[in-house]
Parts: C-alpha cells; structure tokens; sequence
C-alpha cells in the first residue's frame, strides 16, 4: 500500500475496507446497529478491547458459509475436505506470521484466556509444586493473573510479582532478583493493556531460561500492534486474540515450542483430538490436533488467516510506526493538561494506548459523555484490577488505537475531554 | 458541538457537585453498604424510622463513585424522607430514572440504582428478610 503524509500507512485507503467506521453514534443503544437518533460520527478509539473486522475478513467469514461450511476432519466429503484444508493452512499462515516452525507448534484455542489456561492446566499442574515459584508482573492482565494465582493454590507453588516503577515500567532489577532457581514459569505481557509499557520479553526469556524456567508471553496487545517474532524472543508460549487483530471472536493462539507440547498431556478431552479410542484407553492425535478437542473454531480460523494476509499487506512495521505515532499524538496532547494524569511511560516509549484520567470526573462519567460525542474509549479497570490499585484508582478511560485511527480523531477525543472538564466545572 | 449533555443535565451535575443529606447517622434504626467493585462505587445509606416503626424519618447517605450512582443517592435520599419502608420497597429501577429524570445508558443503570438497592437491602436485613453483607447492581 502507498503512504500518504503524515503516516507511514494509506490510512484513507484502510479506512475503506471498514466500513462500520462510517456509522454514526447517539441515540438508542438497545438496539444493534445505527438508528435515526444516531447522529455523532464515531470515533472508534477502544481497539485494545477489540479490533474492527475489514471486508475480506468478512468475505472469508461469509464465503465459508456460504460456499464449503462443514464439519472438520471426520469427513471424506468434498466440503469437508475443503473446510479442513482450509483450516489446517490457517495454521501454516498463522506460524509463519510469528516466525515460529510450522503448524505443530500453532493450537487454536478461543481466545488468549483460553490459551493461558491451557498452558497453566496441561503444563502447570505438572509442573508446578510446593517449593517452585511462577514469576509474574504487577502489570499483568486477569487473564493471565488470576490463572496463575489459582493454579499456584492447587499445587502448592509461589507467585512473585515483579514491581513496576514509578514510571509505568517494569523494574527489571526486581524481577532478576524474583526469577531464581525455585522458578518454573516466568508469565509476562508483552504490551501492558493499561500502561501501554513495552516489556523487555527477550531479556526475561534469558533470565527465565538461565534458572531452567519457561516463560509464557501474553501477546495479546502485542501481535495485533507489531512484529512479533517467537525466534527472536525465545518464547516457550505465546497467546494472543484473533478479534484484537482484525479477525474474529471466538479464536485465540497458543504457540508452543514442539518439544513442549509435544510432553504436555492434552487439556481437553474428546472428539478429535484422539487417534485410538477402546473403552479402557485412548491414544492421542499428533500436534496440534492433540490440542484441540471437539469440533474447533473453523470459520474463526479461516478467517484469521485472511486477518493475518491483511495486516502483512499493510506490513507490521508500518502497523507497530502508525500506532507510535498515534501513541505519541496522544500522549503528548493529553499530558498538556494539568487536570489529566496519564499512566505508564512517555509517549515515544509505550504501545498504541493511553489510560488517563480526568481530575474530578469518573471515568464512567468522561466515558459516557464521550460516548455522547461519538468517541468510543474504555472505561473500567481494563482487568488490571491490582495494577488499578497500586495506582490509587478505582478507574481509568483508556483510549487505543488501530491502522484506521487519524490524528483528527485524536483531536476528537480532546475537544469531548474538555467538553466534560466544562460540563463537571 | 457544545458541551450539553443528554445524561448529565443540570440537575444531576448539580446533586453530584452538592450532594444532599449526605453524611452519617449518630444511632441510625438500619445501616446498609452497596459496591460495584468495577466501577469502585460505594453507597452507605443510613435510616432513622420514626416510632412507629415504619416511617423514614432521617435518610442520609455517604459514599464516592460516578455522577450518577452519587447524584441518584443524593436524590433518593431527599425522596425518601417521610415515606414508608413499604413504599420504599415497592419502588423498582423505573421510579429511579424517572427520579432522575433523564436517559441513563443500559451500561450504566447499575451506577443509577445502586443506592436504591442499598437502602431497600438495608430494609430487607432490618426486617430479617435477607442476609447480605454488601449489596451489588453489576453483574
């Protein structure tokens, strides 16, 4: 695709393909879709939550149904044929989209929760013991948290937060102290949901790699935004969201190194994953189908692929440039503000969210009546409850950003923080 | 666009910027605590009957949360004074928005009726019809 100043993307011509970007925004929210009362232009600024879905994404979804819908594996029929091939190569595309081996390595799960409960069931609940230690950060998404947290109560096992710094970084020299040799998992987000701060994943590897431990990275705001590579990072696991990257719900990734899964009992049980079933026993399939019981997401697969085909197109790069520059737009356009507070680190340094808050507002109420203009950000604790806590905060909006979003929606964000700043005076 | 707003209309800027009876009670007859933990609205209403038992003669509220969950508390409270607990309990969400008097969002209902649901819990407790220790209006 072309460029057109100041991006490093064709944002006009992206914007196309999405066409649920042209509805407008205000009245009845009972019922789906835009109605008459709707009168404001959205500005569409809540993609940390979930991603808007371009046309050959929605093509592939509906092509599937319309032309080969069918189950998986089990059938010798024409369509089933053509549905498993189908989502056996969205596998291959997967893997090669983070670099890792091949389609072995690449389970469909549903979504990145799933994929780190896979890894803390099969994985953890063998692993883990009395004695042993899983080393997280404070910054860490309930996905990934409250799974360790629980999983660690049924073995017996540690959990170590590494601190983050005042500056919404995570403070390293902690976490080398943390990892030790009782240290069996090391479970890190790559790009903080809340604080936008990008986390050293390589390094952690190493340190995680150097005491015997795996290291489990969540992806989920890092693979929609950047290049992602599993080589370069040395991930033993990584998960992340089909919906956060242009592509459905209902379809997450787990990647594993092979020898990994390849030792892992399955997760679930049931149809097929198995090869040989009596009524004793039952042998299991090979990688990745192992993994993945029960007839899977395959429309959702399909059609990551095609979400996958889409970000390449528009290259990860320019992806990773286009959210910096709109990080850093935002950053430094809300910090002008001396009734704003925004948390995690500078705008030059963090991934493409801002968390804010409004001095004397809630951020339900700055949600709400942005909403009312049209601009659509998040509002809650973002499931980073705990971080939300050591920040002093019941709440924060958060405003993130996508290849579709425009400095000029920026502007819009801005001008309806105000508007609240006027209306709460 | 100006700065108007469907939701937050004057008067409920007005009750959350200068919130009505709010406070505590020295000896209230009931007390009651409601949270949304995601939110982080808190809501503690404190009731004074009357003698007979039935008549609220005192209502104050306390608490911090979004303009709305503390705007409809601080308006509640100023309905409720003089009222019965049987009138108290036979109110539903509906008698909320229209106290409110504008269109609260489906997402933030539950911010609305939080206090409605503390004081009428509060009641339920006293009366020994429920035992909840913090009542809660998100899912």
């Amino acid at each position: 695709m072309g460029t057109q100043e100041p991006y490093p993307i064709d944002v006009e011509a992206i914007r196309e393909d999405f066409p649920i970007l042209d509805r407008k925004i205000g009245g009845d929210a009972t019922t789906p879709g835009e109605g008459p009362t709707d009168d404001a232009p959205l500005v569409y600024l809540d993609n940390a939550a979930t991603s808007h879905t371009p046309e050959p994404v929605v093509e592939a979804i509906a092509d599937y149904y319309r032309g080969y819908n069918s189950n998986v594996h089990r059938g010798i029929h024409q369509l089933s044929q053509e549905a498993s091939v189908a989502y056996e190569e969205a596998h291959d595309r997967v893997a090669e989209f983070i670099g890792a081996d091949g389609r072995e390595e690449i389970l469909f799960t549903a979504n990145t929760t799933a994929s780190v409960n896979l890894v803390a069931y099969a994985w953890g609940l063998d692993a883990l013991g009395p004695g042993d230690s899983v080393v997280l950060t404070e910054m860490e998404h309930h996905a990934s948290l409250v799974t360790w947290q629980q999983i660690a109560k049924k073995t017996g096992a540690e959990v170590r937060y590494a601190r983050v710094d005042d500056d919404g970084t995570l403070d390293m020299d902690h976490a080398a102290d943390l990892i030790d040799d009782t240290t069996e998992m090391v479970s890190v987000v790559h790009v903080s949901n809340t604080l936008g701060a990008i986390n050293p994943v390589r390094r952690l590897a190493d340190l995680a790699h150097d005491h015997g431990a795996r290291i489990f990275v969540d992806g989920a705001q890092s693979v929609p935004t950047r290049p992602v590579d599993v080589t370069d990072l040395d991930a033993d696991f990584l998960a992340f969201s089909g919906h956060k990257m242009c592509g459905p719900t209902g379809i997450g990734v787990l990647y594993g190194k092979e020898h990994l899964l390849a030792e892992m009992d399955p997760f679930l049980y049931g149809g097929e994953m198995i090869r040989r079933v009596t009524y004793e026993e039952s042998t299991w399939e090979d990688l990745p189908w192992k993994f993945e019981a029960g007839t899977p997401p395959i429309e959702q697969g399909i059609a990551l692929a095609t979400a996958v085909d889409y970000l390449d197109d528009v290259g990860m790069e320019n992806v990773r440039a286009h959210e910096d520059l709109l990080a850093e737009y935002a950053y430094d356009q809300l910090t002008a503000f001396d009734d704003v507070t925004v948390y995690g680190p500078p705008g030059d340094d963090r991934g493409g969210l801002v968390a804010f808050n409004l001095d004397g507002v809630h951020a339900h109420d700055l949600s709400s009546i942005l909403n009312e203009r049209g601009v659509a950000v998040r509002a809650g604790d973002h499931c980073t409850q705990p971080l939300h806590d050591k920040l002093g905060i019941a709440a924060s909006a958060r405003a993130s950003f996508y290849i579709y979003n425009t400095v000029e929606e920026i502007d819009a964000l801005v001008d309806a923080v105000d508007a609240a700043r006027q209306l709460f005076a | 666009m100006g700065i108007g707003s469907d939701m937050y209309r004057q008067q409920i800027l007005d009750h959350y910027k200068n919130p009505r009876n709010y406070g505590e009670l020295d000896d209230p007859t009931f007390s009651h605590v409601g949270e949304n933990p995601s939110c982080g609205d808190t809501i503690k209403m404190d009731v004074a009957l009357a003698d007979d038992g039935e008549t609220i003669e005192r209502v104050v509220f306390s608490g911090d949360g979004c303009a709305i969950s503390q705007a409809s508390a601080s308006m509640l409270t100023s309905k409720l004074q003089g009222t019965t607990l049987a009138e108290l309990e036979a109110m539903d969400r509906d008698d909320v928005v229209d106290m409110l008097g504008v269109d609260i969002s489906p997402m933030r209902i539950k911010c609305a009726v939080l206090a409605e649901k503390v004081v009428q819990d509060g009641a339920k407790i006293y009366e020994g019809e429920l035992d909840v220790e913090t009542t809660k209006t998100e899912e």
